[in-house]
């Protein structure tokens, strides 16, 4: 390196900086932002750590009086239509409408879904046809101006059970039963430091299903002692938002018959219209995961090829 | 660095036609072809093309989404919905944008530290700083009404929470509230606003990005060493060293984007807003989206009256404080030397507030109570302390490392242990800094 003449510095001061440079730049570089995002790393860590012991603390009192919801968290199943090739299982969605249909749409709407969209299910456009056919749809005004029933087409939705919001609460003890078409994605308990971190990795994306799962299988749950339910309300400890809800038990063993042989069982019969749900709510998960695969080899292809291209536009040229 | 004539020569007798009448093609060459680059950028320089990506990508799906949208109340949540189940491809849309939104910020963010780190924000870049501050501002004011067009109940809520600020303000607080809400509470006239706004702000964003990016040509780019530009050598052409690093940079930036679409497209969201609003039922946290949860925190810490400042007004003066931290920066940083690599002290103060930032954003989504509280007060005084004290003093009492005397010469000492020599490595050592 060759001084341009008439600069201020001599010889002898460039040389001192220079190695004095080179020790500094050396440390310079990976491995100070490694130690800086271990620094990090740690900080946070014992900051989580504080907070989860405080807060500990706070919830050790007596367990008839909790204050936070819900007071067992949900129960994580082994779900088909979890992970980066997740599927819905057709047979277990089948069976799930059933569920619905027998047993929830007595009180759930689920205003959002066309009976078109079942063919999802892996019914047939005849078999669909008849099925909605099954529903009575109020329909109108015809040319005389009149309103009028006629039997459902695959184009309708769901009918509701109830005529409106008031009627629903009016029915169920003052609490509106929810519309079902978007509760798999609506409800979820919160994972908590550090869990959430997991998720990203582990793709964790069945809250809604695993608590709706847990909810409904957990009604013979016995309350503590000394615990005070509300009348009119039935002790849950999945339940989100309270110590008991105003929905009894809806699920009982044999209550649904399946013929596909699944067992006839409360836990299934959850299980089955926890998927069913889910399916509901987000009818193109199929679809939307084998993209995704598709963008992401894509993506992974095409940026090793540019990374490659820059390493070659980049030889030879130090920075 | 535009100190340089342009190089731009036409080839073709149109290209010399127009070059001579609207010289378009010359500002295009002039910016992204020939414009000089210092040679020593690392990724975190990419941060700025893929912000322009994820603007360019934001607006293109938010428009085919407004194609199919109803901005009234009782239409807005269904219509979002049948986006979702029946327009074709309409999922894809829609999780692009709303997860499109959070990787806008999570990119804003990662460039909003970088030019921390490394003293973007110094002289001569203040402007060019102030108006990145502009732009993230009007981010923020488009994510929060782009949140309430869903009609969820997070959407009402948040609406409401957010809108309740500005009744803080004494005198003239309830009729800015009024006017945002175009009502006593957030309803149908407050929803045709928000949506004509966010569809709005997002062309204001792109005019304040013109004037950035302009700013930017005129001062040229940081770097790593924080050493100006002083001959040829310290820089490289735009294309092809730029482009092909920023396109690497966007790729895994949209690798992990593509991710969260596909197989997380809900992870960022909450699921109350797959609820229809309710304004008789409140949600039993109201939480704002992951990207306003460290100022949501602040604005929660206070919790107690200052003189005749009320709990409610010093929430929402330190919330608004904390933003106009980052307009202040370039003068409360004392420091003459602007890389974070040669300033020891400042560099454990960055993580610190790098790491405060996290745990503001953590204790925004808790309940505030209990110890939350606590934690969240001395998050906030950090917070502060980092640009009121730390920023200020660290420039007056640090001794610095000694500096390189050009890029040039950094870059020579990191590829001593066999890197290619840049041609030409002769170098000015001029007064450092």
């Amino acid at each position: 390196m060759i001084p341009k003449s008439g600069n201020r510095y001599s010889d002898k001061v460039m040389l001192e900086t220079m190695t004095a440079r080179q020790r500094i730049s050396r440390g310079i570089g990976m491995k100070k932002v490694l130690s800086s995002l271990a620094l990090l790393g740690l900080v946070a860590a014992g900051m989580g750590a504080a907070s989860t012991g405080a807060s500990a603390q706070e919830e050790a009192h007596n367990e008839a009086a909790p204050t936070h919801f819900p007071i067992h968290e949900p129960k994580e199943m082994d779900w088909s239509f979890a992970g980066p090739f997740g599927t819905y299982d057709k047979a277990q969605l089948q069976r799930g409408l059933k569920v619905y249909k027998e047993v929830c749409s007595a009180c759930h709407s689920m205003n959002l879904v066309a009976f078109r969209t079942l063919e999802g299910l892996g019914y047939s456009d005849a078999q669909i046809k008849t099925l909605a056919a099954e529903y009575t749809i109020h329909d109108g005004p015809n040319d005389a101006g009149d309103m009028f029933d006629r039997p459902g087409k695959p184009s309708d939705h769901f009918p509701a059970p109830f005529p409106n919001v008031e009627a629903a609460a009016a029915a169920n003890g003052g609490a509106a039963p929810p519309d079902m078409s978007l509760l798999a994605k609506a409800r979820g308990v919160e994972r908590g430091f550090p869990r959430f971190v997991f998720d990203i990795f582990t793709q964790y994306a069945q809250g809604g299903p695993d608590y709706i799962h847990s909810l409904l299988t957990g009604y013979d749950q016995q309350p503590p002692a000394g615990m005070v339910i509300p009348e009119g309300t039935h002790y849950n400890p999945y339940f989100l938002s309270g110590v008991s809800l105003k929905m009894p038990k809806p699920l009982s063993d044999g209550q649904v018959t399946y013929d596909d042989g699944a067992p006839q069982t409360v836990d299934q019969y959850s299980r089955d219209v926890s998927a069913f749900l889910m399916w509901a709510a987000e009818p193109h998960l199929e679809d939307r995961k084998k993209t995704g695969f598709r963008v992401l080899v894509f993506l992974l292809l095409f940026g090793a090829l540019v990374y490659l291209t820059k390493r070659k536009v980049w030889a030879g040229v130090a920075h | 660095m535009s100190e340089g004539h342009s190089t731009y020569t036409p080839k073709s007798g149109i290209g010399r036609w127009f070059d001579s009448r609207m010289p378009l093609p010359r500002l295009v060459y002039d910016s992204f072809i020939a414009y000089p680059v210092p040679r020593n950028l690392n990724y975190a320089w990419t941060f700025g093309g893929i912000l322009a990506l994820m603007l360019a990508a934001q607006i293109l799906t938010g428009i085919v989404l407004a194609m199919h949208y109803a901005a009234d109340s009782t239409l807005a949540f269904d219509s979002v919905e049948k986006i979702m189940r029946d327009v074709n491809s309409g999922w894809l849309l829609r999780y692009l944008h709303s997860n499109g939104a959070s990787f806008f910020f999570v990119a804003v963010y990662i460039h909003i530290f970088r030019g921390l780190y490394y003293g973007s924000y110094k002289a001569p870049r203040e402007l060019l700083w102030i108006l990145g501050c502009i732009i993230y501002l009007l981010m923020m004011a488009t994510g929060f009404m782009g949140y309430v067009l869903p009609w969820g109940q997070m959407s009402f809520w948040g609406a409401t929470v957010i809108t309740g600020f500005f009744t803080a303000i004494p005198l003239v607080g309830d009729w800015i509230q009024q006017l945002l809400l175009g009502g006593f509470a957030v309803d149908n006239p407050t929803l045709n606003r928000f949506f004509a706004l966010h569809y709005l702000l997002p062309f204001m964003i792109a005019g304040v990005v013109v004037l950035h990016i302009w700013a930017l040509h005129v001062v040229g780019q940081n770097n790593p060493t924080g050493i100006e530009v002083k001959s040829k050598t310290d820089t490289l052409a735009f294309t092809p060293y730029a482009t092909i690093k920023d396109g690497f940079g966007m790729i895994v930036f949209l690798f992990v984007f593509a991710y969260f679409v596909f197989y997380l497209p809900n992870y960022l969201g909450h699921p109350d807003n797959y609820t229809v609003a309710n304004p008789l039922k409140t949600p039993a946290h109201i939480v704002p989206e992951w990207y306003f949860l460290p100022f949501y925190a602040i604005l929660r810490a206070i919790t107690f009256n200052i003189g005749p400042i009320n709990s409610k007004l010093g929430g929402v003066l330190c919330m608004f404080g904390a933003i106009v931290m980052l307009f202040l920066v370039p003068w409360l940083d004392t420091s003459k030397v602007r890389s974070a690599v040669y300033r020891p002290w400042y560099k454990l103060f960055f993580w610190l507030f790098v790491a405060d930032a996290i745990l503001l954003g953590w204790l925004g989504s808790q309940p505030a109570e209990g110890s939350y509280v606590f934690m969240a007060q001395m998050a906030t005084l950090f917070y502060f302390a980092f640009f009121l004290v730390a920023l200020p003093v660290l420039g007056l009492i640090e001794k610095p490392r000694r500096l390189p005397n050009s890029i040039t010469e950094a870059v020579l000492e990191k590829n001593k242990g066999g890197g290619g020599h840049p041609a030409g490595a002769t170098t000015a050592p001029e007064t450092k800094g």
